[in-house]
């Protein structure tokens, strides 16, 4: 019996091994989730055939585990959030901002209520929301966290638990509009991109909840590659990566993000979101 | 005299918890709950395997995670066993089961990444801990007399599988199977986290409302504990082990420099690494303990109380369920599967659900946490049951519960309550991933921040709280002459 278990761990750990160079890529877990693979799997072929290298989707649960896939180099390309691209890059050295959406470079964040607290559309930050629930969507999120959270503090010139009677994170934004619409929480603050897809899908009853605010611009996700690809993959890979980004546009594709197109992006457009982040404490000064 | 020990025992710890209840949030904050309720049933009978691609794979991996993490949890685990005796190795034990898979799975995320061994050593590390304790109690019960039978200068390892484990192998293959069932539960949560089992689809189709997709998934899950007993033959034990291993999947590559860095810089507490010396190391730790660690173990050992008496009181209206002396051979099986289906449900995958019904408190979690627990532990209580005798004028119904048997079972039953209590509480704090603000909150909002040095503190002060229960729950027993043997363990 300890024979057969000494040699089957053996078998175990051979069955461990292995892996070829292939360019893999993970995008932040910050919608839909299911058919996520599918979806990307698409971007995958289509990278696959602009780089000639081979290239795979890794979906990952968590914007924390998107950037330990990228710091770790177990993917060497990501799409992620304001927040995350700078926590990423902060922590592996020479990589890069390659491209963000059309939409990216000005960002918004609506905040939404459901209709039981009597709050009129586009109504904003007042004093009746103290008091009342209210959901981010991830604790790694840009649009659902981070700028929400530096706007409620601005306002009210206190923390959010202090001036909500309960603070909660969805998990993501289309969570997020659910967790709203049916009145679990009173408010939340979510991606516009995001919401407008769910209202277009028909999944969010707009006699329900409401947009009361939106923040003013600041830029979000995103397209950022490891500094030392070129060593692995050849001369001039970062350039053709970003150059594939750029050039891609088949609807199709540019719907998983959801963009109309990807435009260049360098890692100073974020400096004001490592700004934030420093200044309501996510990311050590 | 022992018997009003154990009640005025059990009022107190009723009386703590009422207090705890106090301040509990324990509301139902959604809008609609009984129409999510009603949504998540028409799925579970209308369910739709199409939803989800990579279904098989998903259940592939879900067993190959369990056979793989259990089996090395189960080798590591007699290895420790061996060498119980010695306090440096039950401490060791006693630490690394006190913290939890999803606790281990998050840790190793960091430097192995999506890689199986990451899903693997979260199972096995920790099951190694229980296998290593429960098998030594296992084997010391055993009759020590046939060694000395024995020639002189048999060896150390015959001898022993010669007498004592021959002995005790009936109780060590129940055990064992017992903790596969654990290992198909903790495999399938792994998904949470995302690992490529059940729990990765579950949550995903969860999120976007997908109740079909999430129904399958359930009855999927049921009817693989539920045949359990046909599939795994202890023949084909081996032969699972030994395939297991190639079904892991490949995940993505280790660099072994990660593991480098992750302890000598990541879980290296900030003010240290950043150089300001260890003057600075007093003020971090105090802002850490003040802001995160007291509120998480206020709420922990809250939730933890409320939960564990709701656990007892469920136990006492559930066991007739799985005893002769309340069913027939009609309503037998039934209670059973009722009791199966409670247990098999992991308390983690319940609070999510139950979360997603009615809305952020601490309500889900104490519901799923009782739940969980007073399946298994109505169980235990119902077999124990079956072992008393009646008179054959017994009375009947409420007064043959009332003042036949719960009396005479409550014994047995504080004994399996007090040595749920760790369990329990190592569950409370691991379902603050969820949004409850317990330990495990501030564990998964240091992690997600990329602060793995208050990470790993949070996760010490939670292993610590569980071993200081687990030491009381033991006082207790011993306090009250509950007699508690490793046969008798869940």
């Amino acid at each position: 019996m300890l024979g057969r278990i000494a040699f089957c761990l053996t078998l175990c750990l051979v069955a461990l091994g292995a892996s070829a160079q292939t360019f893999v890529f993970t995008a932040i877990p910050d919608e839909d989730e299911t058919r996520l693979r599918e979806r990307f799997q698409a971007v995958a072929d289509y990278l696959q055939e602009e780089l000639d290298v081979d290239v795979r989707f890794v979906p990952v649960k968590s914007y924390a585990a998107a950037v330990s896939a990228f710091r770790n180099d177990q993917v060497q390309l990501a799409w992620f959030g304001g927040l995350s691209g700078v926590q990423a890059r902060a922590r592996v050295p020479g990589s890069q901002a390659l491209a963000q959406g059309a939409e990216d470079a000005e960002f918004v964040t609506y905040f939404i209520a459901h209709k039981s607290t009597g709050l009129k559309p586009g109504s904003g930050l007042t004093e009746e929301l103290k008091g009342m629930t209210f959901t981010f969507g991830s604790k790694g999120s840009t649009s659902g966290r981070l700028m929400p959270e530096y706007y409620l503090r601005k306002t009210y010139d206190a923390a959010p638990e202090e001036v909500f009677d309960k603070v909660g994170f969805s998990g993501n934004h289309s969570r997020t509009a659910s967790l709203v619409a049916t009145g679990a929480y009173q408010l939340g603050a979510l991606n516009y991109t995001v919401w407008e897809n769910e209202v277009e899908a028909g999944n969010i009853d707009t006699d329900e909840v409401n947009v009361i605010w939106e923040t003013p611009p600041y830029p979000d996700y995103q397209w950022t590659i490891r500094g030392d690809v070129d060593e692995r993959f050849g001369k001039g890979f970062t350039d053709k990566v970003r150059k594939a980004l750029l050039n891609m546009d088949d609807p199709k594709l540019l719907e998983s993000f959801p963009r109309s197109k990807f435009i260049p992006a360098d890692n100073s457009d974020y400096a004001i979101i490592e700004d934030v982040a420093k200044q309501i404490g996510l990311i050590d000064e | 005299m022992r018997r009003s020990a154990s009640v005025s025992t059990s009022l107190w710890f009723v009386a703590l918890a009422v207090v705890c209840a106090f301040f509990a949030d324990l509301t139902i904050s959604a809008h609609d709950p009984w129409g999510e309720l009603a949504r998540l049933f028409s799925g579970l009978l209308t369910p739709d395997l199409t939803r989800t691609d990579y279904l098989a794979e998903a259940l592939v991996r879900t067993l190959a995670f369990a056979f793989v993490g259990v089996g090395l949890g189960a080798a590591s685990g007699f290895a420790l066993a061996m060498v119980f005796g010695s306090r440096i190795v039950r401490t060791f034990c006693a630490f690394i089961r006190a913290i939890h898979e999803l606790f281990w799975a998050l840790i190793f995320l960091q430097f192995f990444g999506l890689h199986p061994l990451t899903g693997v050593l979260a199972i096995a590390i920790p099951y190694a801990g229980v296998f290593g304790k429960v098998y030594a109690e296992i084997l010391e019960e055993t009759d020590p007399q046939p060694r000395d039978t024995l020639p002189f200068g048999t060896g150390k390892i015959i001898a022993l599988l010669y007498t004592r484990v021959s002995q005790a192998w009936p109780q060590l293959v129940t055990y064992t199977s017992y903790r596969l069932e654990c290992g198909l539960r903790s495999s399938a949560v792994l998904g949470f986290v995302g690992m490529p089992t059940l729990g990765f689809y579950l949550e995903s189709a969860f999120a976007q409302g997908h109740y079909s997709a999430v129904g399958a998934l359930l009855l999927l899950f049921y009817v693989l504990i539920t045949t359990l007993r046909l599939w795994v033959r202890p023949k084909l034990v081996p032969l699972y082990l030994m395939v297991a291993p190639f079904l892991l999947g490949s995940g993505l590559p280790i660099r072994w420099q990660n593991v480098t860095r992750f302890f000598t810089e990541d879980i290296v507490p900030a003010p240290l690494r950043g150089g300001e010396g260890w003057s600075e190391l007093g003020p971090w730790l105090v802002e850490l303990l003040s802001t995160e660690a007291l509120p998480g173990i206020w709420n922990t050992l809250v939730l933890t109380q409320i939960a564990l008496v709701l656990t007892g009181v469920l136990t006492l209206l559930l066991y007739p369920l799985g005893s002769r002396h309340f069913t027939n051979r009609l309503t037998g099986p039934l209670g059973h599967t009722v009791l199966v289906v409670l247990r098999s449900t992991p308390e983690y995958l319940l609070a999510f659900i139950l979360l997603q019904l009615w809305g952020p408190s601490m309500l889900p979690a104490v519901i799923a946490l009782a739940v969980h627990n007073s399946g298994i532990i109505g169980h235990l209580i119902g077999r124990r049951s079956n072992d008393v005798t009646l008179r054959p004028d017994a009375p009947t119904g409420i007064e043959r519960y009332a003042y036949e048997l719960t009396p005479r079972l409550y014994g047995p039953f504080l004994a399996f309550l007090f040595y749920r209590w760790e369990i329990i509480m190592r569950e409370t704090a691991i379902l603050g991933i969820l949004g409850i603000a317990t330990l495990g909150f501030y564990v998964d909002s240091a992690i997600q921040e990329i602060r793995f040095d208050r990470a790993m503190v949070l996760i010490l002060i939670t292993a610590l709280l569980n071993i200081g229960v687990d030491i009381l729950a033991r006082w207790l027993r011993a306090r009250l002459r509950l007699k508690h043997t490793a046969q008798s363990e869940p």
